[in-house]
């Protein structure tokens, strides 16, 4: 019984950091969970996750369903931790502010708790959402062990706190640290959007002046992907070249609107103040640090194999691997889709003629990665930036007999 | 207080406590070495770990609140300390300079300023504290109470580094000491609170458990410290994405080469001085960098990209248009308005529209005019301020320039 106090308190601590933390990260308020499994016996503590997990917030339907399984599987693993933090000896390591030795217990409970989430999670992923057995508990439980660890540690010195001479108030104080670096992390998330909702508006601004080509720099990004993963590239280039196809053509903002927009052939003149483009995006892009190699891709997705392209007229492995990679993508979206000046030809064409240009134009095993990747997966790119549907115009004749030689 | 007079000041004082402590410390002796060691290690883990970079309220929140923690420390796991005010101070200076080689080997600034705001920061909590309770007065106090009055010192020591931290900004930059120091303040509930918050943590938990409470504490605030950093990553790669964008407009021949950059810089320097606080000054930053991006929708560029001498519905269009597109770029809504209500008259604009209209109009004004271009181009201004330029506005550009030698400021 006299443990209700502190229960009461710390069931609205988590209840009101639930809801204060509302539509981002469940699980931020842990610290004062684990608080309670080091302080309470595991019945009490159990309870004090009842509340918040009730009031916590769910995105998907049926939000009360959800609501109550999220609880009953916090009561669980809260339960269990308690058990096994008593079981090892921990409540009297808290009581003797015996820090060194509670630490072990402690872990355990850590342990016990992440088990118990990690075991039900991917059960309720596999029974309900039909998700592959192999699928559902990769990583999670690696994943989680970390950030509870750290937060177990806060919950060890606001029980010792809690229960030493300064009583409650100063294991609050540990919260607020806590509570800043959630802060951060919030931020961090609500900027990065941002930041991604900026590279696309710098990609729509292209899309202003260049009217056919909608929805061409996402589906680029989407197939240099594809090739960079079929490569077996790691996660972070993955995603580096995936804005390296779609940034591509940004240096388009920089040739005249009348020009981009011209119907019909183009003079000699033209055709060299478009080719200027690659020029124009590299001077763009060139201040923006974690595009990496991307921006060498900008500068060099005309560049061909056999020295012909342009700017710099680079020979083999002279380009960037990244330019190559955009070079292949760019040149499949220019064949699979409706220009102005050519008519979509189908996959299968398009993945031919691709092989059959490997070496002179293209890098072979560019070549063959997006051919291997297409063959099994298709060719089904989603974009999110085709607002309009573009203006399709009867094509006049071909600008040129090589493939993908598009402006 | 004046520019210049504050930073010997505040470097003088720091330096001479930091002479009398250690000079104390070395004539009486360390006392209680093994917790003057832990500490020390500390907040020179604290120092090493220190990050650089613009926007950075407090770069090494552990060394801060280690030494805050050392200087509020009255007890290790039951038994009173002995430690004085020099001693605090000359742990937590030798701490730091050891912490700080790597930094100066490097070629890092700042150092100094570091230094003297950690010394005095930490010098005022120790001398609140240490001689009361060494003296005994605190013997009685009850936990609770105790835990109380180590918050209110804290509190009172981050008002007296706010403080300090605006003085050495002020004499540094020049820029008025009254918003600085709004700054600061409205920046305390950040980081301020969370190195204030386990600075107490830390003195109160070595009380309870001995010095095990350094370790166990120190992950949740290097926690914090690793979000703080990853944040302010993504808004440095936002920023450059921002520029990139508004430079977009001069690749595209419709502005000439560097102007977004000039009055993105010229309009921060104006807003700074007109008083506005730091999330306003980044809204006005990005709005005027994107300010020209309208004309990106323009089949013809206008010529020289020199909106301020085109109609007024004209420059509104373009305004309009302008704002469309930030709105898809998803920065803040904020700086969007601010792109819209350029060219309005000004008792209707918003204050940084109005920084934003006067400035663009100015360094148009004085590109092509010779070696009197800033004075010409303040003069037409000033003649201007009746209906389409703010005077507040105009004044304060003609005191940044003064200040900055009627030059623009080169970067960005």
């Amino acid at each position: 019984m006299e443990a209700v106090p502190a229960m009461t308190l710390l069931a609205v601590l988590y209840a009101g950091g639930e809801w204060l933390a509302r539509r981002r990260f469940p699980g931020t308020f842990y610290p004062v969970l684990l608080a309670a499994v080091f302080l309470l016996p595991a019945p009490a503590a159990a309870l004090v996750a009842l509340p918040g997990a009730l009031l916590s917030p769910v995105e998907q339907r049926p939000a009360w369903l959800r609501r109550v399984w999220r609880a009953a599987e916090l009561v669980v693993a809260v339960w269990a931790a308690g058990r096994v933090f008593r079981a090892l000896g921990g409540r009297d390591a808290v009581e003797a502010s015996d820090v060194p030795y509670a630490l072990g217990p402690a872990a355990g409970a850590v342990l016990a708790f992440c088990a118990v989430l990690t075991v039900l999670d991917g059960g309720i992923l596999v029974v309900a959402e039909r998700v592959p057995v192999r699928r559902a508990w990769r990583g999670l439980l690696l994943r989680s062990l970390a950030p509870v660890g750290v937060h177990g540690l806060a919950g060890l010195m606001m029980a010792v706190l809690w229960r030493s001479p300064y009583g409650p108030l100063a294991a609050l104080l540990v919260l607020l640290p806590m509570g800043v670096s959630w802060w951060a992390f919030a931020q961090y998330h609500r900027e990065r959007g941002a930041h991604q909702a900026t590279i696309r508006a710098l990609v729509q601004a292209v899309d202003i002046k260049d009217e056919y080509t909608r929805g061409h720099s996402e589906r680029v990004g989407q197939a240099s992907m594809m090739i960079a993963r079929e490569l077996g590239m790691d996660d972070e280039r993955v995603e580096v070249l995936r804005f390296a196809g779609i940034l591509h053509d940004v240096g388009k903002l920089g040739v005249p609107t009348r020009l981009l927009r011209k119907d019909g052939p183009l003079t000699p003149e033209e055709r060299r103040v478009i080719e200027l483009h690659p020029e124009y995006g590299h001077e763009m892009v060139r201040g923006i640090s974690f595009l990496g190699e991307a921006r060498a891709a900008v500068l060099h997705h005309h560049e061909r194999l056999d020295g012909s392209g342009y700017p710099y007229g680079l020979v083999g492995s002279q380009i960037p691997e990244s330019a190559r990679v955009v070079a292949v993508a760019d040149a499949f979206d220019a064949m699979t889709s409706t220009r102005s000046y050519s008519r979509a030809r189908p996959v299968a064409v398009a993945l031919e003629e691709l092989e059959r240009c490997a070496g002179r134009q293209f890098d072979p095993v560019m070549v063959a990665a997006l051919v291997r990747v297409v063959r099994r997966s298709g060719w089904d790119p989603v974009v999110t930036a085709d607002g309009v549907p573009s203006r399709r115009v009867p094509s006049p004749a071909p600008v040129s007999g090589r493939a993908g030689a598009h402006r | 207080m004046k520019r210049g007079r504050a930073l010997p000041l505040i470097h003088g004082s720091a330096a001479l406590l930091a002479l009398f402590s250690l000079g104390a410390t070395l004539w009486t002796g360390v006392e209680q070495r093994g917790i003057a060691l832990a500490f020390g290690a500390l907040v020179a883990l604290g120092e090493l770990t220190r990050w650089h970079g613009p926007q950075v309220r407090e770069a090494a929140p552990l060394g801060a609140a280690g030494a805050l923690s050392y200087a509020l420390l009255g007890e290790d796991a039951g038994r009173a300390t002995t430690h004085g005010v020099a001693q605090v101070i000359s742990v937590v200076l030798a701490a730091s300079l050891v912490g700080c080689v790597p930094h100066i080997a490097r070629g890092r600034g700042g150092v100094f300023d570091h230094l003297a705001r950690r010394v005095l920061t930490v010098g005022f909590a120790a001398v609140c504290f240490q001689p009361l309770y060494n003296h005994g007065t605190f013997a009685d106090w009850s936990g609770p109470a105790y835990a109380l009055l180590l918050i209110a010192l804290l509190a009172l020591t981050a008002l007296c580094d706010a403080v300090l931290a605006a003085a050495l900004a002020h004499s540094r930059t020049g820029w008025p000491f009254g918003p600085l120091l709004r700054d600061e303040l409205r920046g305390m509930p950040g980081i301020g609170s969370a190195v204030g918050a386990t600075g107490a943590v830390m003195a109160l938990g070595v009380a309870v458990v001995g010095l095990w409470a350094l370790p166990v504490f120190c992950l949740p605030l290097l926690l914090t410290q690793v979000s703080l950093r990853r944040y302010a990553a993504v808004r440095t790669t936002y920023r450059q994405t921002i520029a990139s964008l508004a430079r977009a407009t001069e690749i595209a021949g419709y502005t000439p080469a560097g102007h977004a950059r000039r009055v993105a810089a010229l309009s921060r320097a104006v807003g700074r001085d007109l008083g506005l606080s730091e999330p306003e000054l980044t809204v006005l930053e990005y709005a005027a960098l994107m300010h020209d991006i309208g004309q990106l929708s323009l089949v013809d560029p206008v010529p020289a990209g020199a909106t301020a001498g085109l109609p007024g519905a004209e420059q509104r269009r373009i305004a309009l248009l302008g704002g469309a597109v930030v709105r898809q770029t998803g920065v803040d809504a904020e700086v969007a308005v601010v792109v819209e209500r350029q060219a309005d008259p000004y008792p209707e604009q918003p204050p940084a529209a109005r920084i934003v209209r006067a400035v663009n109009a100015y360094d148009e004004k004085v590109r092509d005019a010779g070696p009197g271009g800033p004075l010409t181009a303040l003069e037409e201004l000033r003649l201007g301020t009746a209906g389409d330029y703010a005077p507040e506005v105009v004044e304060a550009l003609a005191r940044v320039l003064s200040r900055e030698g009627l030059t623009l400021p080169s970067a960005g």
